[in-house]
């Protein structure tokens, strides 16, 4: 009976802010602790989302570039990559599970040829999904794309990486996406013998539309862009898990 | 130069040391027309008589020019500058082209780009060549035969650029040339700062006529190279038109017009001029490039649209002409079968891209066969097919820096990781470490690699980023390399 009541408030709340279109079905993550946490159980498709890095991240967005291409990489079809900085090494994008075949990389001059480009990919409908490294966005033109995203259902993401650390204020100011994530580096696991094990990440959703902010500590993408929950926090009891109500 | 280089493209001629030149007839006399690099370092010059040359260098190789050849050879470059550069060519005889480069820029990755493209492409085959771009035809004629070989004047700099250059390249007659210096004046700048009166009175109206065209105070219309058998379009408007509305309709209808003469010939368009003729004689070309042929009137007219901000109507258009520049065979072929889901066709989202950020500026990436991380990446066309990745036998970074950043560490020779690397002022400390991975130098592509050997880690610090750094050097021995540590990658 609650869950009942739970689907029709959903199905009223879809109705009153969006344009009587359906939500397009979700992307599981395939990690149960993530997905039951988020709603209807996975990353909405045809939706717009953020991704930054924190601390240096929000400068060199490496492990934000890995959790996007994870996420482009389980959706069928190819990928839009939008930059200003030419610093994305396609090696490491195929370790992310992104193949070289699937992704058309375009270099913009600034920040607003990025998003028109995203916008364009968007509204094409032949993609899986459209990635955007973009310091600046604005509500307006979150909202168009977002808007884009929906009529067409490609998922876009919106990798948001800033010149200096201090400009990562605006990670704080509103727009107009489905999720917000931060992904944060952690240390990794250490190995009985030298080397380096799976990265280890600090997955943050900071904002999320009808949904609860939590977050989570799991292991970076594996080559087909699968996350990991680590063996120690699984072990965790639930309540340890970090999750808290909005703020 | 363009009879010596045409000849000696043409045909087998003797080695680029023996002197050449070109003899022509001027009344009587026996001039020397051209004279190739290796007879202008002995002294001859265009001008002088043949038999002085002659006199002053013995085993001196002429032979007879031919005007009409090299005009029509230099025809034929400006028709293949007009398949790849811009739409609106022109020969300049007796040596130059001039190319409207007015909205074409963008397909090139811009001006600079674009003429330094050209400049090799014609430099790789043989053509000695000067380029120069202004704002009027008169001012890139002066800057390209009077400067370096590359010179690019910004908008509004024409002025102070042209001052300083001889009067002989006003495109004056010589014996105006000769007039104006028995009176004193030896450039340009000379000549702009006189009033016109006298000038014209002396001189006639040449004189300031070639001054107000370099500077642009007047017009001077380029008549455009127009070759045959190209599928083309036009349409002349009784009334002019401007309104942008106008515009997209009318190019919607000429790119229908265009789209059934593809059909019928089976072709696709790859490169598309729209010249929209003003009333005062300017002509405004529009070009787009497209990644695969296509002969979709909607498609082309969505291309076209886009670059309608870039039209600037002024009193109005007269006349539209569109034109496939460059066409390809393009079969009919069914789009997709209900037993098999068609992939998605990208072409027609690269084709938006490529006209809006350049064609450059979309691409995917295609591995390369190297060892060294950042050859092993190269840039392909938007729609090629890429079968295979990179092999995965070690993690690659997410991020690669543009090129190596020096780091100071702190790490035992030879084959430890730093304890601590100092990067862009911040210290961190390695608390893990995997390596070395160790890379050689390309020895069998380039000799100063023949040594050469880099030892990659992987690091982690405190705080779990984990970064990608080499040592130049195998740790022991100089020759391979200094021992200096790099920072050249970030992992996610």
């Amino acid at each position: 009976m609650r869950d009942r009541n739970l689907a029709l408030l959903r199905a009223r709340i879809a109705q009153l802010e969006g344009d009587g279109r359906r939500v397009q079905g979700v992307l599981p993550f395939g990690v149960r602790e993530l997905d039951r946490r988020l709603p209807q159980g996975g990353l909405a498709l045809g939706a717009l989302h953020e991704v930054a890095g924190g601390g240096n991240g929000t400068v060199d967005g490496a492990a934000a570039a890995c959790f996007a291409a994870g996420i482009a990489a389980r959706l069928p079809g190819p990928v839009l990559w939008c930059v200003t900085q030419a610093d994305l090494f396609a090696p490491g994008l195929e370790q992310a599970g992104l193949p070289p075949g699937r992704v058309i990389h375009v270099e913009a001059g600034d920040d607003r040829t990025v998003l028109a480009s995203m916008e364009e990919g968007l509204r094409h409908g032949g993609l899986a999904a459209v990635v955007a490294e973009v310091g600046r966005l604005p509500m307006i033109a979150s909202r168009r794309l977002h808007l884009a995203a929906k009529a067409t259902g490609t998922t876009g993401i919106a990798l948001r990486r800033w010149r200096r650390q201090a400009e990562a204020d605006d990670f704080g100011q509103p727009t107009a996406s489905m999720t917000r994530w931060r992904v944060t580096e952690l240390p990794s696991a250490p190995l009985p013998v030298p080397g380096l094990g799976r990265a280890r990440w600090l997955v943050q959703l900071v904002r999320a539309r009808a949904g609860e902010c939590f977050d989570l500590e799991l292991e970076a993408c594996d080559g087909t862009g699968h996350l990991g929950l680590p063996a120690d926090v699984a072990d965790r009891p639930a309540a340890a898990g970090g999750s808290y109500a909005f703020g | 130069m363009w009879p010596i280089d045409r000849l000696r493209r043409a045909g087998p001629t003797p080695s680029a040391e023996t002197p050449l030149i070109l003899s022509g007839r001027i009344g009587n006399r026996r001039v020397v027309t051209a004279a190739c690099e290796a007879a202008r370092a002995l002294g001859l010059l265009p001008g002088m008589p043949v038999t002085k040359a002659q006199a002053m260098v013995p085993d001196l190789q002429v032979l007879a020019e031919d005007t009409e050849a090299d005009l029509a050879s230099l025809e034929r470059l400006a028709l293949w500058l007009m398949q790849c550069i811009a739409p609106i060519v022109a020969v300049d005889p007796p040596d130059g082209v001039v190319i409207d480069a007015t909205g074409t820029a963008h397909l090139h990755g811009g001006e600079a780009a674009m003429l330094e493209a050209l400049l090799g492409r014609l430099t790789l085959s043989g053509v000695t060549v000067r380029l120069a771009l202004a704002e009027t035809w008169g001012a890139a004629h002066a800057l390209a035969r009077h400067t370096g070989p590359l010179t690019i004047a910004p908008d509004g700099t024409a002025r102070d650029m042209l001052a300083p250059l001889p009067l002989a390249a006003l495109r004056l007659a010589p014996a105006t040339v000769r007039g104006l210096q028995d009176m004193g004046f030896q450039t340009i700048g000379d000549l702009m700062a006189i009033p016109r009166a006298p000038l014209t009175r002396r001189f006639g109206p040449e004189v300031r006529r070639r001054l107000d065209q370099a500077l642009g105070a007047s017009g001077e219309p380029i008549d455009p190279l127009r070759p045959t058998g190209l599928a083309t379009t036009r349409r002349a408007f009784a009334e002019p038109i401007g309104a942008a509305e106008t515009i997209a309709r009318y190019i919607g209808k000429l790119a229908r017009d265009l789209c059934r003469q593809l059909e019928e010939r089976g072709l696709g368009a790859r490169r598309l001029d729209l010249i929209c003729w003003r009333v005062d004689n300017h002509a405004q070309p529009v070009r787009v490039g497209l990644a695969a042929p296509q002969r979709d009137p909607a498609r082309l007219t969505r291309l076209l649209c886009d670059k309608i901000p870039t039209i600037d109507p002024g009193f109005g258009i007269e006349i539209m002409s569109l034109t496939a520049t460059l066409a390809e065979p393009l079969a009919p072929r069914q789009a997709s079968s209900p037993l098999e889901p068609a992939a998605p066709d990208v072409s027609g989202l690269v084709d938006v891209l490529a006209n809006r950020v350049g064609a450059r500026a979309i691409f995917r990436m295609a591995p390369v066969a190297s060892e060294v991380p950042e050859r092993s990446v190269t840039r392909v066309a938007p729609l090629t097919e890429i079968a295979e990745g990179w092999p995965d036998h070690w993690p690659r970074p997410a991020r690669l820096l543009p090129r190596p950043e020096p780091i100071e560490t702190l790490a035992l020779l030879p084959d430890h990781p730093p304890s601590w690397i100092a990067w862009r002022g911040t210290r961190h400390r390695v608390a893990r470490a995997d390596g070395p991975e160790r890379i050689f130098g390309e020895w069998w592509k380039r000799e100063a690699e023949t040594q050469a050997v880099r030892d990659y880690f992987r690091i982690e610090d405190t705080e779990g980023r984990r970064f990608w750094i080499f040592r130049q050097g195998d740790g022991e021995d100089r020759a391979t390399g200094s021992m200096s540590w790099f920072l050249h990658g970030v992992f996610g």
